[in-house]
């Protein structure tokens, strides 16, 4: 039988102060391109219409006009501050962008420029069904102000949402402890990924947000995976330290994990090459989520519940003891229960 | 392994697999051998899956009513009314007036003698629907009186406001005949929005134009000498409250309105240079209102030229006796044509009129038949604004199934290589786990009505991803009991036993987090969250019950199995 990772044996724990560093390294470089760019007066994020507001017409042309020959047609038109971007995958295809303007409909502007170049093709035909036409808008996005504002705190709410829904699932299923990690490391995930979005300015639009859940479902998937081993072997190794059971845990699972990311892994990069331009967010959100998914199960989740599960072990014992304290005081008197109090303290 | 355990498994899975596969394939009528052709199978998808506007092509409109200015228009109504009311009683009036505002929407009157407060209530709550206690709260305070719109009655009052417009604008669509419309409210009520979804739909600016219009239709007064003097303009709208001698301010039974009038199109279909606006001033409340419309159709005017249409109307029996009895008492007085606050037309009453009437003005044909079918559909409420706006041509939308598919089949063929590649013989039977999953997949979102969206597609890449996954983790964990010396059999038990508690688990996680996208996420996301939950919800049977039943029919061949291909 053909296998990778055969018997791997990593104390993966022994670097967690490494891991955790990386990913808090990784999380403050996006939140510092997105306050750094707040406070010099650029948007943070660059936010498509869905959550801004504003129109996309999407042309496409018999034969296309150089981009700055439509952008000149646009400006000639008082159509003002409009970006035209190419579509890489259609070349006879651009993308549009409009601010939105008070009392303007966007598509009807756009149409009025792009008249410059020919007339458009009628409603019910295709653009190669008609022969006295030189352009059709095959899409439009225009979204309000309002409906803008909405669609954003509609993504947050609902991202929030399914976290907690995730939160008190584990809770059940596990310790509460697990299920914050697994949050937690969640929660990193979207932070870096939106980073990296804010970092390179790539469009963040409403698929940007179904892939940030998407790569939450896939994290949490992972995170569950070595949760589960670690749950299985606390019973069959009761002797074992978290610790130990942990690592073991990430290592029996490392082919699975190696196996399945892997898989997905090639599937968003088919998305990437193969998806065109409609999915390209998408898919690059799924793609940086895939990679950092996989990295937080192991570097982030298991770390930060053991190290949660090994305090609360800590002030248990502490507790305990010092719940039996006059049990042990009426059975050995004063002076003992002072000596095993220092025990505790010194061990 | 039981022999009798496996067939009923067996069966089971023959069963399922046979309904999916109709359901995806067949068609919905008795079905024919034709239909199992090439072109008949391609013909049958495309009936079966209901495509998602992004990806079959079409538009999509999300408008707002704008509730508030309805309240103010019937706050401000109901003040007008009730002073009218009130003075015609016989009290004296001093002044008042008609406060809007969210939570703030009270109609005041100043009385010239506050003892008679009770009468004056009395006297309009008969007549001005002021009277119910749960919409009005009646307050006195020195010589004033107001009536206070509850909390209740507005929600309540805006919430039928959008359903009246919603009722309307489904009669406009009917009307302007568009196939197969979605029609709802959207988003939270207090929101007062609507979807509007069509299908093939690819430029909506007539629809919006027609939709738009609020078509609120009244016949009124228009104050001056009768003919043959000309109708009384003004230039401006001071100039017409000037002419009204009431110190600067309008009284509740007057509105100074603007009238454009519209002139004759030049003769080769060009039109004619904009006049300018005049003002005139007219009777409120009006004679007659659109409610009591019964047709309106549009048609050429008589002597007209090409360009030159009118909409005639026809009243209902309320309508053409109130018609019928003010045109009878003020022949040679003028009327207006009051729509959405403008006066489209001005024309004197030659002798009494009852049931008909025309609005002439110089409409275009299109303008004549969009006015006369929003006319016939009744009036809105209140205007409605365009929050969102989304077409999508279908070429647009071949392009997104086009790179959809491509971008799922190379991940699905990637995947299953790696299968047969690393896990051998049981990677046929991952494989065949992943194709039942497609399958059924489709055959899940069939049965339940759900449409497949481009989000929805990379939902099925993400259901292929927690497919393979299930399988690794099942393959993976039967390997290590066969590394720790286990049989075969007890392997394979064990390894599905193992792996089961991680997949349920793993599972519902997604599906609970997916509830909430599908409850609270708008289009795209539920569209993804859709796929998502009916893939795992197959997955389960796929990967876990199919895959065991194979791995026992493979146990069950020999009496002991001495190795297993994984």
């Amino acid at each position: 039988m053909f296998q990778i990772l055969h018997d791997v044996n990593i104390d993966w724990l022994r670097h967690r102060r490494w891991f955790i560093g990386i990913s808090v390294a990784l999380m403050l470089a996006g939140l510092g391109s997105a306050v750094i760019r707040q406070a010099t007066g650029h948007p943070a994020f660059n936010l498509g219409v869905d959550f801004k507001g504003g129109t996309v017409v999407t042309a496409r042309f018999k034969q296309r006009p150089a981009d700055d020959a439509i952008r000149e047609a646009l400006n000639t038109k008082g159509v003002n501050d409009a970006t035209v971007q190419p579509v890489t995958d259609r070349p006879d295809t651009v993308l549009i962008r409009v601010p939105l303007v008070e009392g303007q409909d966007g598509r009807a502007s756009v149409r009025n420029a792009l008249n410059t170049f020919g007339t458009e093709a009628a409603p019910n035909l295709e653009l190669n069904a008609d022969p006295n036409a030189a352009y059709k808008i095959v899409g439009t996005d225009a979204v309000g102000a309002i409906a803008g504002a909405q669609l954003r705190n509609k993504a947050i709410a609902v991202t929030l949402a399914a976290l907690v829904g995730i939160l008190i699932y584990i809770a059940f299923r596990f310790e509460w402890t697990y299920g914050a990690a697994a949050v937690i490391a969640v929660f990193h995930d979207v932070l870096v990924t939106l980073g990296f979005f804010s970092i390179f300015q790539v469009e963040v639009s409403l698929n940007v947000i179904a892939a940030l859940l998407t790569l939450v479902g896939f994290s949490v998937n992972d995170t569950i995976v070595v949760f589960d081993r670690i749950r299985e072997n606390r019973r069959l190794h009761r002797r074992d330290p978290l610790y130990k059971i942990t690592n073991d845990a990430i290592n029996q699972t490392l082919s699975r994990t190696t196996i399945t990311n892997g898989l997905v892994f090639l599937s968003v990069l088919a998305l990437v090459i193969f998806g065109g331009d409609v999915l390209r967010a998408f898919s690059l959100a799924l793609f940086i989520g895939v990679i950092v998914g996989t990295w937080s199960s192991i570097a982030v989740a298991s770390p930060i519940m053991v190290w949660w599960e090994q305090r609360l072990d800590a002030a248990n014992r502490a507790a305990a003891l010092t719940f039996n304290q006059p049990r042990v005081m009426k059975a050995a008197g004063a002076a003992s229960s002072t000596k095993s109090t220092k025990q505790i303290r010194t061990s | 392994m039981k022999k009798k355990n496996l067939r009923t498994r067996a069966i089971i899975i023959a069963i399922v697999t046979l309904v999916g596969l109709y359901l995806v394939i067949g068609p919905r009528h008795r079905p024919h051998l034709k239909d199992f052709g090439w072109s008949g199978i391609k013909a049958n998808l495309k009936s079966n899956i209901h495509l998602g506007l992004d990806l079959q092509g079409g538009t999509h409109l999300v408008m707002r009513v704008k509730t508030a200015d309805y309240l103010q228009r019937l706050t401000e109504e109901n003040y007008r009314a009730a002073q009218t009311v009130a003075q015609d009683a016989g009290f004296e009036i001093t002044g008042g007036r008609a406060d809007t505002g969210a939570g703030n929407h009270r109609v005041v009157l100043d009385l010239a003698d506050p003892s008679k407060a009770t009468q004056v209530k009395e006297a309009v709550q008969k007549k001005v629907e002021l009277g119910d206690t749960t919409s009005w709260t009646f307050a006195q305070s020195g010589n004033q009186i107001s009536w206070t719109m509850t909390a209740t009655a507005e929600r309540v009052l805006a919430d039928n406001a959008t359903q009246q417009a919603l009722n309307i604008i489904d009669r406009r669509i009917n009307a302007l005949g568009i196939a197969e419309p979605t029609l709802q409210t959207h988003g939270a009520q207090s929101a007062h929005q609507i979807l509007l979804q069509m299908p093939g739909v690819q430029d909506p600016e007539r629809v919006k134009e027609v939709l738009r219009v609020e078509s609120r239709l009244e016949l009124v007064h228009v104050i001056g000498p009768p003919s043959p003097a000309p109708p009384t303009t003004y230039a401006t709208e001071q100039e017409a409250i000037n002419s009204l001698n009431s110190g600067g301010t309008i009284p509740p039974n007057r509105k100074i309105l603007p009238y454009k009038k519209r002139a004759r199109p030049n003769p080769d279909g060009t039109p004619a240079p904009d006049q300018p606006t005049q003002y005139v001033v007219v009777e409120t409340p009006g004679i007659i209102r659109g409610e009591e419309l019964r047709t309106a159709t549009a048609s050429q005017s008589q002597g007209g030229g090409i360009n030159d249409f009118e909409i005639s109307f026809a009243l209902n029996k309320s309508g053409a006796d109130k018609f019928g009895a003010w045109t009878g008492a003020h022949v040679n007085d003028y009327m207006g044509v009051n729509l959405n606050d403008k006066v489209e037309s001005i024309a004197y009453i030659r002798s009494q009129i009852y049931d008909q009437g025309q609005i002439t003005g110089n409409f275009s044909k299109e303008e004549a038949e969009d006015l006369a079918l929003t006319l016939r559909s009744g009036a809105l409420p209140a205007s409605i604004e365009y929050l969102e706006e989304r077409t999508v041509g279908p070429s647009l939308g071949q392009d997104s199934i086009n790179a959809g598919v491509r971008a799922s089949l190379v991940g699905l063929a990637l995947v299953i290589v790696f299968m047969l590649f690393y896990y051998r013989g049981s990677g046929v039977n991952a494989v065949v786990a992943l194709i039942l999953n497609m399958i059924l997949m489709m055959a899940g979102l069939i049965v339940f009505g759900a449409t497949l969206t481009l989000p929805g597609i990379a939902g099925i890449i993400l259901t292929i991803g927690m497919a393979v996954d299930s399988n690794v983790l099942v393959f993976e964990r039967i390997r290590e009991e066969l590394r720790s010396g286990k049989t075969v059999a007890s392997a394979v038990d064990q390894g599905f036993n193992r792996a089961f508690v991680t997949i349920i688990d793993t599972h519902v996680t997604t599906i609970v987090s997916s509830m909430f996208l599908f409850v609270f996420g708008t289009g795209p996301i539920r569209g993804f969250a859709v796929t998502l939950v009916i893939g795992l919800l197959v997955n389960l049977f796929s990967a876990v019950y199919v895959s065991r039943t194979i791995f026992i029919w493979l146990l069950s061949r020999k009496e002991r199995v001495e190795s297993l291909s994984i």
